[in-house]
């Protein structure tokens, strides 16, 4: 550093990237959507080779590079797999620290559903069941899962 | 050694201005699994990717990763490389390096974007230098048509003739069936379409597409098995002349990047008459004017008399070197395919797929990609091997 | 595969705010610097790589920020968007496919950007990104997931920290060289647990730089070339949730291609140094399982036996690594430069005795979805 700056306040530009985006869900996951607005259920898809069931339902199976057109319906309980209690909060946060996000094996699928545990953060350990809560208001996103309750 | 570097096989999707029923992943496997069914390929035979797009068109950061269930890439190498408008082509010629270096036999390379998921100019701005640029530059349009008045000044070209650029590749993607504007537009037509930068009309620029490409490159030895008529690279070339957009402002220099380019690009495949030796032209033509002005620099005729050379008919189906069969960049722009698409449509004009728009007996084939800051790349492909 | 070798690096002292240089200004230094370092000029070069990602930096087409500093004017010049690691691969491709020299350059400012922002930004539009994940809390998962399968307690992973940052004071180029306790660790802020701030790698500005060249060059160039021995990568899946997060198979795939190339055949034998990049300190033991230095779940042992600590018989981040410095994709180049230094005998204060083998390894994605490992060496 040049004597100068540092008698000097060096100068900063604020500024953002703030273009709007409209993603398009697509028609696999628009029907995994429109089911969890519709009518609170969570659908998988399954692999008719490796026999995989996704959750959230995918249109092709990653592992043998086929689409997938058997859907399978999935319960909304399942198993903790994995889970981190968050401390540290930000605007992209569906929520207030603390609370959790986790990795949940629902019952019927093969992989881990990743969302949010707001309550009984003192409780949470792997292998412990959860449940779906579902908003009242749902609008065809994650987040019409508002979060996954300890049972 | 170097090796000798072929492609094998193409794919791309039908380009529209929306897909709402795939999403980027979804699309970019529709591009794949075309580019292996092209080459009779599974993806089991993949070596390694290279995918480009250009982020904040969606949002998407690290594509290389978010893509794996479209692109084929689950336990597979897979590379990111983006360059603007030109990833497309640095995309093609990563993937050829990959394979000429020896490290892999049989290489893909894909590019996408989903215009519609974003505001398009508001993310191009972006590419200006946030601190000096930004606040002053408005997109590509304007940059353009400044480039297109100082041509207009120097060589007393005419919004007509610029026209004529926009009609011929409309008029060619009527026989291309992956195009995404497949109505013909005539020079009066583009005259009476809104004015939207002086001298740009909204008939002289290319639309907003949805879209993915894939291409498939194999090694010498291994490309000749997978198919009878492989595309040979003869030559890559990539100038990215100018940091600035104030570095670029001498348009009476032409287009610097693509004289030095077409000039490495020329050396190394031995040309020394491209109108001669070159059959067929895919060109990364965003605007009309770049139809006339960038054949200059791209050495297709001499300055100045790119009108003529495009008003006497050599650049349409049927003339000495017919430019963009395809319907080119006017017709379809899913911006990180775009340059992939350029180099795919010259692979299938040389591997003789070209159908109803095919040029007869390709022996070689040139394809451009054009971004970033007035940047160019090159890649020759031949049926001869080099 | 032709031999090509590193025969110039460069770095600068990484900080956590560099007020008084923009993009260029670092690349440039560092470009030069590699120059010097080479013995070549800018003219020598006759290709150039460039490392950037637009979303850290806030700019579409982030290499335009950069090409002319790093010497890019008519020559062929692309970016690669990812880690360094991978952008000094293509860099050693265009070498191999008949380039003389390239030029890899790296740049990152931690600073400009909102990290929590653009890494949630790695995650699925559609069904991930609202819940607000990011590069952090999805690394706290999968320590989660690893030290619950292996019953790895939070004071074995704070070890990492430790070593870690006691290493960095060796290093003139770290942003946090630390005397800390696995105490302090433990002691240390929540941040999403198990990991706690000193868990956690420092947010960071820094550039980097290498250049790699075929044997003529090399020949003539100032400095030992560091040969290229082996050098691959590998992708796993993308959802969290379709991986097994405490098990990094596309980085045990890599290793065993690199493995190959190299003719390593038991790499704790055959390596005598790794520079690995670990953000998060429970990463260390974890890359070092799936680069197969030990049985998966016994990666923290390496530590409490000795072994990856400076005079060990496999010193893993003499450096100090990304828990002392992390500019993100440059992280991963410095991770192939500090392996270079070790590999000339260079490396100052944390020169490992006799290094004659080294690894690198760098990755992308979250959790470690993509990894790139190097062997570099000495000897031909
Ligand atoms: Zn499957």
């Amino acid at each position: 550093m040049t004597e100068w700056l540092k008698s000097v306040e060096p100068l900063t530009l604020k500024g953002q990237i703030a273009v709007p985006y409209t993603w398009w869900v697509g028609e696999t996951g628009g029907r995994f959507m429109a089911a969890l607005r519709d009518h609170r259920k969570i659908l998988g898809t399954k692999c008719s080779s490796c026999k995989t069931v996704y959750v959230p339902a995918r249109k092709s199976c990653g592992r043998c590079f086929i689409d997938m057109e058997e859907w399978v319906d999935i319960a909304d309980e399942g198993v903790i797999q994995a889970y981190t209690i968050v401390h540290y909060g930000h605007p992209v946060q569906p929520a207030k620290p603390p609370f959790a996000y986790a990795l949940i094996r629902l019952d019927g699928a093969d992989v881990g559903f990743l969302h949010v545990i707001k309550k009984d953060l003192d409780r949470i350990k792997n292998g412990l069941r959860v449940k779906a809560k579902f908003r009242a208001e749902r609008t065809g996103t994650i987040l019409d899962i508002d979060s996954f309750e300890l049972m | 050694m170097a090796r000798r570097v072929a492609i094998v096989g193409t794919g791309q999707t039908y380009h529209k201005s929306h897909r709402p029923d795939v999403t980027s992943r979804e699309m970019i496997k529709e591009a794949v699994s075309s580019a292996l069914a092209d080459a009779e390929l599974t993806i089991r035979d993949i070596d390694a990717i290279v995918i480009g797009n250009m982020d904040h068109f969606e949002s998407i950061n690290y594509v290389d990763t978010y893509s794996v269930e479209g692109s084929g890439g689950v336990m597979k190498p897979i590379m990111k490389v983006t360059t603007g408008g030109t990833t497309g082509a640095t995309v093609a010629i990563a993937a050829y390096y990959h394979v000429s270096s020896g490290f892999f036999d049989r290489v893909l390379a894909i590019g996408f974007e989903k215009n519609s998921e974003s505001d398009t100019t508001g993310a191009i701005i972006t590419c200006s230098d946030p601190v000096w640029d930004r606040f002053s530059y408005s997109g590509a349009i304007p940059s353009l048509a400044t480039e297109a008045t100082a041509y207009m000044e120097k060589y007393g070209a005419t919004q007509e003739d610029a026209a004529l650029i926009a009609e011929r590749d409309r008029g060619h993607a009527m026989n291309n069936p992956y195009a995404h504007l497949r109505r013909p537009l005539t020079v009066a037509d583009i005259m009476a379409s809104p004015m939207l930068a002086y001298p740009i009309k909204l008939g002289d620029i290319c639309p907003r597409s949805d879209g993915a490409c894939a291409i498939v490159l194999a090694a010498d030895g291994i490309a000749q098995k997978i198919t009878g008529k492989p595309a040979w690279f003869k030559a890559a070339a990539v100038r990215h002349t100018y940091t600035w957009f104030g570095d670029s402002t001498d348009y009476n220099k032409g287009l610097v990047s693509m004289q030095r380019a077409s000039k490495d690009a020329y050396a190394q495949a031995g040309i020394t008459k491209p109108v001669d030796e070159i059959d067929v032209a895919e060109l990364y033509l965003p605007y009309t004017w770049a139809g006339l002005k960038w054949i200059e620099d791209i050495g297709f005729c001499g300055p100045g008399e790119a009108s003529k050379f495009v008003g006497d008919g050599h650049t349409h189906m049927g003339g000495k070197l017919p430019i963009n069969p395809s319907g080119g960049v006017i017709s379809t722009n899913c911006i990180g395919a775009t340059a992939l698409l350029r180099v795919a449509e010259a692979a299938i004009q040389v591997m003789g797929k070209g159908d109803t728009r095919q040029v007869p007996d390709v022996r070689n084939a040139i394809a451009t990609g054009f971004g970033g800051c007035f940047w160019s790349d090159i890649v020759i492909l031949s049926s001869e091997r080099p | 595969m032709d031999k090509a070798a590193i025969v110039g690096v460069a770095q600068i002292k990484y900080e956590r705010r560099k007020k008084d240089q923009i993009f260029a200004d670092m690349v440039f230094d560092v470009t030069r610097e590699a120059l010097d370092d080479a013995g070549l000029t800018i003219h020598d070069v006759d290709n150039v790589v460039t490392v950037s990602n637009d979303f850290f930096d806030g700019r579409t087409i982030s290499g335009m920020a950069v090409g002319d500093a790093c010497g890019g004017q008519d020559k062929n010049i692309s970016t690669v968007s990812g880690d360094g690691t991978f952008g000094a691969f293509y860099g050693l491709m265009r070498v191999l496919s008949g380039y003389k020299a390239t030029i890899v350059v790296a740049h990152y400012k931690g600073s400009e950007g909102d990290i929590n922002i653009t890494t949630n930004g790695m995650f699925d539009p559609v069904f991930h990104r609202h819940l607000g994940i990011d590069a952090v809390s999805s690394a706290a998962l999968q320590a989660n997931a690893y030290m619950t399968r292996y019953g790895i307690r939070e004071e074995d992973i704070a070890q990492v920290s430790v070593k870690n940052h006691g290493n960095a004071k060796n290093n003139p180029f770290a942003q946090l060289p630390m005397d800390i306790t696995v105490n302090d660790v433990m002691k240390s802020r929540k941040i999403a647990e198990p990991l706690k701030l000193l868990d956690c790698c420092p947010i960071s500005d820094g550039a980097a730089a290498v250049i790699i060249a075929g044997e003529d060059i090399a020949a003539k160039c100032r400095k030992k070339p560091v040969w290229v021995r082996g050098v691959a990568h590998c992708c796993e899946e993308y959802f969290l949730g379709d991986r097994d997060l405490s098990n990094p198979v596309a980085l045990r795939e890599a290793a065993t291609r690199a493995y190959a190339m190299a003719g390593i055949r038991n790499p704790i034998e055959d390596i005598d140094v790794a520079e690995v990049l670990e953000p998060f300190s429970y990463m260390e033991p974890l890359w070092l399982e799936g680069l197969g230095f030990c049985e998966p779940g016994a990666g923290c042992s390496l530590i409490t036996k000795g072994i990856t600590v400076m005079g060990g018989k496999l010193p893993v981040n003499p450096s100090g690594g990304a828990l002392s410095a992390n500019p993100v994709l440059v992280a991963g180049l410095a991770r192939l430069i500090e392996a270079a230094l070790q590999v000339r005998g260079e490396a100052g204060a944390r020169q490992v005795k006799n290094a004659d083998t080294a690894l690198a390894q760098g990755f992308n994605g979250p959790c470690g979805q993509s990894h790139c490992v190097w062997i570099i060496s000495g000897t031909k």
